[in-house]
């Protein structure tokens, strides 16, 4: 569904070029849910942008669905795949109600039966009717999550982008998220990358993990060599040792 | 850990009066604090960092601050004034916030920030202070602290700056450090090193320390001692190793629901509260 092969993304910054993703390749199959983990500023967002073509990359072999990716995304394409990302009060509009913010995407795209879409993308993110014209900030976080995977669902896209889509939320909350991203997941066949720094996250929701530093992707493995540590990496390893708590011992 | 506790709070209540009626922060808070790392764990408005608030006199107006009993070594806070507070705070009593980017000050070096503090309260000169933030900038494992010194906040990493943050907070050798999620903003293995250095100040000076976090697993490996608040209470209250044997429905929930590398759930447990809890 999806293949990266060599993608490289350049930032010049202050005259200065920043390398932030180096060659990096993997493939996702049809309905496959892929995950990358790395810390902050190991370039796996930016991996994710590069997809979703909202920033300049360059690559040997960049394709989406069988069809080889633009710089610029054609209506057909953008609809094809769409993003949520991770802080659902920074990507939703302030002054925009539920229901402008939901019918936005199905007027660009002209489609037929707004109102019905509307109600129905509502209730398969377990919203209520009387959430459809409350404002952002009359939300809980995640019934504000809640609006932006409505919102990225809204035009039936057959992959979905996750940028740490519950970091930004309490433990309790996302459980929620997570159960109800894997039951969209499998009801809707969905293709998707999910972006996390939690490890325990990656390898609940994903098959298959990479693992990205410094803008290189490291290693691929299963979600079940990750629980049981069958890692070649010495970075991988260390991952793996700091998200299970601090030890005095552990570099 | 420690014969005498250097906290006692009895029956802690913040609430804050609103339109919509009185809003209680925290409810009948019962704790004590020893010399040993103390964690408070909870969701987002749980009260965990009103409590932390409570007890370095930060909860503004017109926050209501009641307790049958509140001391720190020897003081009772109950009856503090601003002065009393103002001679406290820095000096004896300390806090470590989340973000180093909110909490320093953006355009002054972070070596004059560290040195202010210090001045503030001792006598010390400005020769005097400056060596000693630099002696604390090397205490937090920075590894060139004489060119750190001249470097302004936004020239520092996540880590580098919550470092910062720490050695600012304990150069006046404080007996108490409130860290309210000091790691939270971190990478996991900068956190890990972040973390030794406030276990190394506990173990080395003997300092109390309030570990405030979401994060149950850290607070299990790194606390000798958790409360678990919900809704301003204090539900339970346990050993740190013994946290996975939670007995209260709210802690088995909260940690049920947290996705581990060492099980696998098809679903995952979501809380279902209980008015119950908050009676």
């Amino acid at each position: 569904m999806i293949e990266v092969k060599d993608l490289n993304v350049t930032f010049a910054n202050a005259g200065r070029a920043v390398h932030a993703v180096r060659g990096v390749s993997f493939g996702v199959a049809d309905g496959e849910s892929f995950g990358i983990v790395g810390e902050s500023g190991s370039g796996k967002s930016t991996v994710l942008k590069a997809i979703a073509g909202l920033i300049p990359w360059t690559a040997t072999t960049l394709a989406v669905a069988g069809q080889p990716a633009q710089r610029r995304r054609s209506k057909a394409e953008r609809k094809l795949m769409q993003y949520v990302f991770q802080d659902p009060y920074g990507s939703l509009h302030p002054r925009q109600t539920v229901d402008d913010m939901l019918r936005e995407p199905l007027l660009i795209h002209g489609a037929g039966g707004i109102d019905g879409k509307v109600a129905a993308a509502l209730a398969e993110v377990g919203l209520l009717p009387q959430h459809r014209f409350r404002y952002p900030h009359q939300l809980s976080g995640g019934q504000r999550q809640r609006v932006a995977i409505a919102r990225a669902l809204i035009l039936r896209p057959r992959i979905l982008l996750l940028d740490e889509p519950t970091s930004a939320l309490d433990v309790s909350v996302q459980a929620e998220i997570l159960n109800l991203l894997s039951h969209l997941r499998t009801s809707l066949g969905l293709t998707s990358i999910l972006v996390s720094h939690d490890l325990g996250v990656v390898a609940h929701l994903c098959r298959r993990i990479a693992i990205m530093q410094l803008g290189r992707l490291v290693e691929t493995v299963d979600a079940g060599q990750l629980r049981c540590g069958d890692v070649k990496e010495a970075y991988t390893r260390q991952l793996l040792a700091a998200s299970r708590g601090y030890s005095r011992t552990a570099s | 850990m420690s014969d005498t506790p250097l906290i006692e709070v009895d029956d802690l209540n913040v609430s804050f009066p609103g339109r919509g009626g009185v809003t209680r922060a925290v409810r009948n808070a019962t704790f004590t604090l020893g010399r040993e790392r103390l964690g408070i764990v909870g969701e987002s408005g749980s009260g965990k960092s009103t409590t932390g608030r409570a007890l370095l006199g930060l909860i503004p107006r017109p926050g209501i601050v009641t307790a049958k009993r509140m001391t720190f070594g020897a003081e009772n806070l109950l009856n503090y004034r601003d002065a009393d507070w103002q001679r406290l705070r820095g000096r004896r009593m300390s806090m470590v916030m989340q973000d180093p980017k909110y909490s320093l000050n953006p355009v002054m070096k972070v070596g004059h920030q560290i040195g202010e503090t210090y001045r503030l309260h001792t006598r010390a000169s400005a020769s005097d202070a400056r060596a000693r933030a630099i002696a604390m900038l090397e205490a937090v494992q920075i590894r060139d602290p004489d060119l750190v010194y001249h470097f302004y906040p936004h020239q520092l990493s996540g880590g580098m700056g919550q470092r910062v943050m720490i050695a600012m907070m304990l150069v006046a050798e404080p007996d108490l450090l409130i860290a309210d999620e000091p790691t939270s903003a971190l990478d996991v293995t900068v956190q890990n090193e972040v973390l030794r250095i406030l276990d190394d100040l506990v173990r080395d000076r003997g300092m109390g320390l309030i570990f405030i976090s979401h994060n149950l697993t850290v607070v299990s490996s790194f606390c000798d001692r958790v409360l678990v608040m919900y809704g301003g209470k204090i539900v339970e209250e346990c050993k740190a190793s013994e946290l996975h044997a939670a007995k209260h429905p709210y802690t088995r929930a909260l940690i049920a629901s947290a996705p581990s590398l060492d099980r696998i759930d098809t679903e995952l447990t979501t809380v279902k509260r209980d008015p119950a809890w908050l009676a």
